[in-house]
């Protein structure tokens, strides 16, 4: 029988306050009198009274807690002498990573000097308590917003009934499966919709329900049977889900890399990696690439000493359903990025990136028909990814400084989250390159870390498809970063440098399945037992060990004779190490189960079976109308508004939440100047006794794919290095990442945008000899469900590529921040402003002011060779100390960039756009023209010819200067006063939007 | 001879790096430790004379922030931590760390009555992580921690550093000199435009000491204002510093905490 503590805060309690505050938008919110949260610990494991008493003590403190034991009818109960109305319970469902359950379980056997068997365990959950009087329907919506049914559960009582009942119920999520595992052929000798069938939803059970998503075609299930058939028997339901992981759009990446129209080696061969190898080509010996696209992560020379890996990864899919979970394990996942490189990098940075829609309005979608399964809100995601990388981050202690924010109403039914890692990783351990991994025939399969469970099942093939009703519950988790820095902190601080394994590498996609069969291809062959792996709780079949994806392990090969030394080490670190079978050199992948052979393939076959599948794309030819818009002259109410919009405004909020200056490292914040402005890079020092600082910075313009694609993988490639350009980057060690995030890639006109966006990243990669890393896509980012009408709908994403830069810098104290440094410095914008304001930033305020879309066609261009010179003198300008303040011009164009130097710097300043005049025609455009190539500069008079000496050969505009009183006067073309206003206005607009968050 | 710093690690400790640093630059010799090591005995705090809880997640903040760790310390090291203090030595808590002695009773110990829990770290106001700069004034006439300070900036970074007591305790450690320093609106808070108390903490308390003053805990994090350049307006100061021909400084106003730790032993 179990027993419940509950722990009541008794002096002001600020997550009570918060919670109410959150409920603010109910109409009925007014009739909220007050929240009191309890948390309780539900205790399956008998345990004598004083026992119970005494955990109960250690689990909470006596100064601002009271604990309640709750053994039997007699015992008092925390609110039973507190007025309330409703009290509404939330817990996990059973098999969700419970992190305080672990936590608590550690703390009792530490305590007591007791185990928790394999069925005993602890559950957590939290009672809000609601003083109000809400009827049952108002208070069911509160439950609603609190809780998420894919991963938890919720009850709810009166007052009445919590008394009667003498508290809430006792429930206890235990796993609880038929404890019968086996082995079932698959017959493929079937019908081609039977075949069809068993791709897209699964092998059938006996009961007829299916397992869920295999996402393997025709053409694919067709050379599976016949592989077998060479074999003279049917694939295992085990053999059938590996190579379906193994096989999965996730995990090879076939749109890529299979020919496309004339692009016979597919487009990430021609155009991605052909890019590095002609840009490594033309460096020579000045080439600082060590290892591209091989990897977990790629990795530059950092020093002498040291490399840096940088590994960008999207968790889309699992995110659009349990955001926290899916942001958390995205974070703890791409940090295994690092782990995996080589022998084992140290995760030293984190990067976020969140596609979103509009979380202020509420557009209801579902994801069945008679609206069921609904979605969760906009609102509901944004603030579940943010807090998933926040506890994600954070707890893992890795320094989260770079990052954004992008919106569009179409990331509504399949968000976007970024998650990158930046690594650091002696070149050489125990003498030798350590970004050379080799695991040896006969050397053990360990697995490190976590156990397995159901969770994480079908992740792979779940997100090489579209979101829709068949979408698996189990896909989503929860990460548990603890256990995950535990294991980081064994293997990376002390394991890797002692020399006790070969090789490591993540269970991400597809689990064991994938990161064994990938290791063995070092071997060349592995031989599995599988009921050595250890779980969660028993029960699970053959192919759910074989294939979940359980967060918070690495798979390692452990020569026998270093097996004990690990294993001692792991113990003391209180991490879980496993050996679950033998690196072999057979040439075959066999899996076993309590003695049984239950997977015999050949590698090749696993590896390189799948058939290519041919691709033709068909050209889009898009031409939207020119807005007619009458000239302006006062443009001040747009400055502000512009200022106010998702894509420009602050998000201070998500920055100062998330640790970037742990590891002690940080030199040019996220947060810049008094203003405390985003920035879009950051810098900061990996080896803390070095001079030398990373660089970090970003781009995307997804909107822009509604003209070209081309152009707008241009400009997000040369946006990319130009924001870190502007910091003080150099142009000539600068290495890109590439996250095609695309829709519908079985389309024709899609797979054109695809190869397009793709042949623009060989062109400008090359142009600027910025060599591509590392990658990953994510192909089908669309929602296939019901609008609130239960109306069939489809929403795509706009084609987003999201570049990624990372850079040396040889003097950290040579970099520059955002903000206007000093009253009477001079004001340059550098590089040219045209008429280039097709799917710009402010075309889609004017679409919103005028409830009519306008797109435009003049989309920018990136001119590689006048930028490439400009980038050159603005690095050596930054080196000379040439140069105060500097700010890319991106989204918004040049007002928004100059506005971003006035806030943060907290100064005014008179400008005038005369000179614009010879290019635009308009002082609107000449403010929000996106244009490329451009950055905006203060210098310090004293400066002025040594810095236009540095600038000669470029074309550069002196626009005005920094005044001391915080006034911001702005004459147009004309000479005329278009903007005025002052720099507390622009803060408070800027500062407007997320104000709340 | 060097004095010896003992580093705790271990469940989520995470900035023991760069902790370590700061007391090696300060001019001492430290080893990150793992607490399972120091539970087998594999090594002994009586071979060191400062031993430091720095930040981190210990346990994941799980039943409460510093709670799971200190009971793992007070289950197996609790008699070796008393011993540690009354042979004249240091300890110092940052941030988690400093969650961690609270929890173990180590401060304030009135009375020098170690292992009560007199206060309390709770969620932040806004009870959400919370990283950025703020200024102290210290409080503390007698803790050697603090020895020649009164005024310096440095960021916090957690989620639970709102400082709770009863009354009567609060008045206690007014009176007994317990309070290390004080939240104030300095150079920091000025030039980023934000309140001083950055969590709601009662009387802007930051740091707490035992009577000895030897034990130290502080939310805010020294050692992420050991260099120059972690300071968020060091170009405005460099630019200073260049104009007033004055060289630009390697180290920040943090590192003082750790070179006091040392010169105790000096």
């Amino acid at each position: 029988m179990a027993t419940r503590i509950e722990v009541a805060t008794t002096v002001f309690d600020t997550r009570s306050a918060v919670r109410k505050t959150k409920l603010a938008d109910f109409p009925f919110a007014k009739k909220i009198k007050q929240l009191h949260i309890i948390d309780v610990y539900t205790i399956d494991k008998p345990f004598t009274k004083q026992e119970l008493e005494n955990i109960a003590s250690r689990l909470c403190n006596p100064v601002t807690q009271k604990p309640f034991v709750l053994t039997d009818k007699n015992a008092s109960l925390p609110m039973e002498n507190t007025a309330f109305d409703w009290a509404i319970e939330i817990g996990f469902l059973p098999g969700v990573t419970d992190n305080v359950s672990h936590t608590a379980c550690e703390l009792i056997e530490d305590l007591l000097k007791v185990t928790f068997s394999n069925s005993e365990n602890i559950y957590t959950s939290q009672i809000t308590f609601i003083s109000g009087k809400l009827t049952k329907n108002e208070a069911l919506q509160i439950a609603d917003s609190l809780y998420n049914p894919l991963i938890q559960r919720m009850h709810i009582k009166s007052q009445q009934e919590y008394i009667k009942d003498h508290g809430m119920n006792i429930v206890v999520p235990k796993v609880t499966l038929q404890d019968n595992p086996k082995v079932t052929e698959v017959d493929l000798h079937v019908s081609d919709e039977e075949l069809l069938e068993i791709g897209k939803k699964g092998i059938k059970n006996p009961d007829g329900t299916t397992r869920g998503p295999l996402a393997l075609d025709l053409t694919f299930l067709k050379t599976i049977r016949d592989y077998f058939d060479t074999l003279g028997r049917n694939p295992t339901d085990i053999e059938l889900e590996s190579i379906a992981q193994t096989w999965s759009e996730h995990c090879k990446h076939t749109i890529f890399n299979d020919p496309i129209d004339d692009v016979q080696k597919g487009l990430f061969k021609s155009y991605i990696r052909a890019a590095t190898e002609e840009i490594r080509k033309r460096k020579g010996k000045n080439d600082f690439c060590v290892s591209v696209f091989t990897d977990n992560s790629g990795a530059i020379a950092f020093d002498d000493k040291y490399l840096i890996t940088h590994k960008v990864e999207t968790h889309n899919s699992p995110s659009a359903l349990d955001p926290f979970g899916g942001a958390i394990t995205g974070i703890v996942g791409v940090n295994r990025d690092a782990l995996g490189f080589g022998l084992g990098a140290k995760p030293v940075a984190n990067f976020y990136g969140f596609c979103l829609a509009d979380p202020r309005k509420d557009i209801p979608l579902y994801r069945s028909a008679n609206k069921q399964q609904p979605m969760l809100s906009a609102k509901r995601i944004m603030t579940g990814v943010i807090e998933g990388v926040n506890a994600g981050g954070n707890q893992s202690g890795i320094p989260t400084p770079q990052g954004f924010i992008s919106f569009d109403d179409r990331y509504r039914g399949k968000p976007l989250v970024f998650a990158g890692t930046v690594g650091l990783i002696p070149r050489t351990i125990n003498g030798k390159p350590s970004y050379i991994k080799e695991a040896q025939s006969g050397d053990y399969i360990v697995m490190v870390g976590g156990r397995v469970g159901k969770d994480g099942i079908h992740g792979a093939t779940f997100s090489s498809e579209a979101l829709d009703s068949g979408s698996p519950a189990t896909a989503v988790q929860i990460g548990d970063p603890i256990t995950q820095k535990k294991m980081s902190d064994a293997l990376v601080k002390e394991a890797r440098d002692m020399g006790l394994y070969t090789s490591i590498t993540d269970d991400g996609a597809g689990g064991l399945s994938c990161s064994v069969s990938e290791m063995a291809k070092e071997s060349n062959g592995c031989l599995v037992e599988l009921e050595k792996v250890p779980l969660k709780y028993p029960g699970l079949e053959p192919w759910e060990i074989w294939i979940s994806e359980s967060q918070e392990r690495m798979t390692l090969s452990v020569p026998k004779d270093k097996w004990d030394s690990f294993n001692d080490l792991m113990k003391r670190r209180g991490v879980e190490a496993t050996i679950v079978g033998e690196f072999t050199n057979t040439g075959r992948c066999i899996v076993t189960y309590k003695g049984k052979t239950i997977v015999d393939v050949d590698m090749k076959f696993l590896h390189d079976g799948l058939p290519v599948r041919a691709m033709t794309s068909k050209p889009v030819t898009v031409n939207y109308e020119e807005p007619k818009l009458a000239q302006k002259t006062n443009v001040t109410t747009d400055f502000l508004q512009m200022l106010e919009r998702l894509n420009i405004a602050s998000f201070a909020f998500i920055t100062q939440q998330y640790d970037h200056i742990v590891q002690g490292g940080l030199v040019l914040p996220p947060l810049q100047g008094k203003g405390r402005v985003n920035s879009d890079v950051s810098v900061f020092r990996p080896v803390l006794d070095s001079q030398k600082a990373v660089i970090l910075a970003q781009a995307l313009y997804p909107q822009y794919s509604d003209i070209n694609t081309y152009h707008m993988a241009a400009a997000s490639l040369d946006t990319s290095i130009r924001n870190a350009v502007a910091a003080g980057g150099n142009p000539d060690y600068m290495a890109i990442l590439d996250n095609f995030c695309w829709c519908s890639a079985n389309e024709p006109e899609r797979l054109h945008q695809l190869k397009e966006a793709a042949k623009a990243c060989y062109d400008y990669a090359v142009a600027y000899e910025t060599p591509f890393i590392s990658g990953k896509d994510s192909m089908f980012n669309d929602f296939k469900g019901f609008d609130k009408n239960g109306k069939p709908i489809k929403i795509s994403i706009p084609p987003t590529l999201l570049i990624s830069s990372i850079g040396v810098v040889d003097n950290m104290t040579k970099v520059v921040s955002l903000d206007a440094k000093n009253a009477g410095d001079l004001v340059y914008v550098l590089g040219d402003t045209f008429e280039e304001m097709g799917a710009s930033e402010y075309y889609a305020m004017l679409s919103e002011k005028t409830k009519k879309q306008i797109i435009g066609n003049s989309i920018p261009k990136v001119d590689e060779k006048k930028n490439s010179h400009l980038y050159h003198s603005v690095y050596k300008a930054i080196q000379n100390e040439l140069i105060e303040s500097s700010q890319s011009i991106n989204h918004g164009g040049l007002a928004i960039a100059l506005a971003k130097t006035l806030m943060g710097g907290m100064l005014g300043a008179a400008i005038s756009l005369d000179q614009l005049a010879n290019t635009v025609s308009r002082n609107d455009f000449a403010l929000f023209s996106e244009s490329q190539g451009r950055i905006v500069v203060t210098v310090s008079p004293k400066n002025k010819k040594a810095f236009e000496k540095a600038m000669e050969g470029n074309n550069i505009y002196l626009i005005g200067e920094i005044t001391k009183t915080p006034k911001v006067t702005i004459k147009g073309i004309n000479k005329k006063i278009i903007v005025s206003t002052t720099v507390d206005a622009m803060l408070e607009s800027y500062r407007s939007t997320f104000k709340g968050y | 001879m060097k004095p010896k710093v003992i580093v705790f690690s271990g469940y989520g400790f995470n900035c023991e790096e760069e902790t370590k640093f700061a007391f090696e630059a300060a001019g001492g010799v430290a080893d990150i430790v793992h607490v399972n090591d120091v539970i087998s005995g594999a090594h002994s705090l009586k071979n060191y004379q400062i031993l430091a809880f720095g930040g981190g997640f210990a346990y994941g903040d799980d039943t409460g922030a510093g709670n799971a760790y200190a009971n793992k310390m007070k289950n197996h090291l609790w008699e070796d931590l008393i011993k540690f203090i009354e042979s004249d030595k240091l300890i110092l808590g940052i941030c988690n760390g400093f969650q961690v002695l609270m929890n173990l009773g180590l401060v304030p110990a009135i009375n020098k009555q170690y292992g009560a829990r007199e206060m309390g770290l709770m969620p932040n106001e806004t009870p959400r992580y919370t990283v950025r700069f703020i200024d102290l004034k210290v409080e503390s006439k007698k803790s050697p921690w603090y020895k020649g300070m009164k005024e310096f900036s440095l960021p916090v970074a957690n989620g639970e550093g709102r400082l709770f007591a009863s009354k009567e305790v609060m008045e206690i450690i007014n009176k007994h000199d317990l309070i290390g320093a004080r939240y104030f609106k300095g150079e920091m808070s000025t030039y980023l435009n934000l309140p001083a108390n950055p969590n709601g903490s009662i009387e802007d308390i930051a740091s707490i000491t035992d009577e000895t003053g030897r034990v130290m805990g502080l939310m805010p994090h020294p050692e992420r204002s050991m260099f120059f350049t972690q300071l968020p307006n060091w170009e405005i100061l460099k630019e200073k510093y260049k104009k007033e021909g004055k060289e630009v400084p390697e180290f920040g106003p943090g590192m003082q905490i750790f070179k006091n730790g040392i010169a105790y032993f000096r």
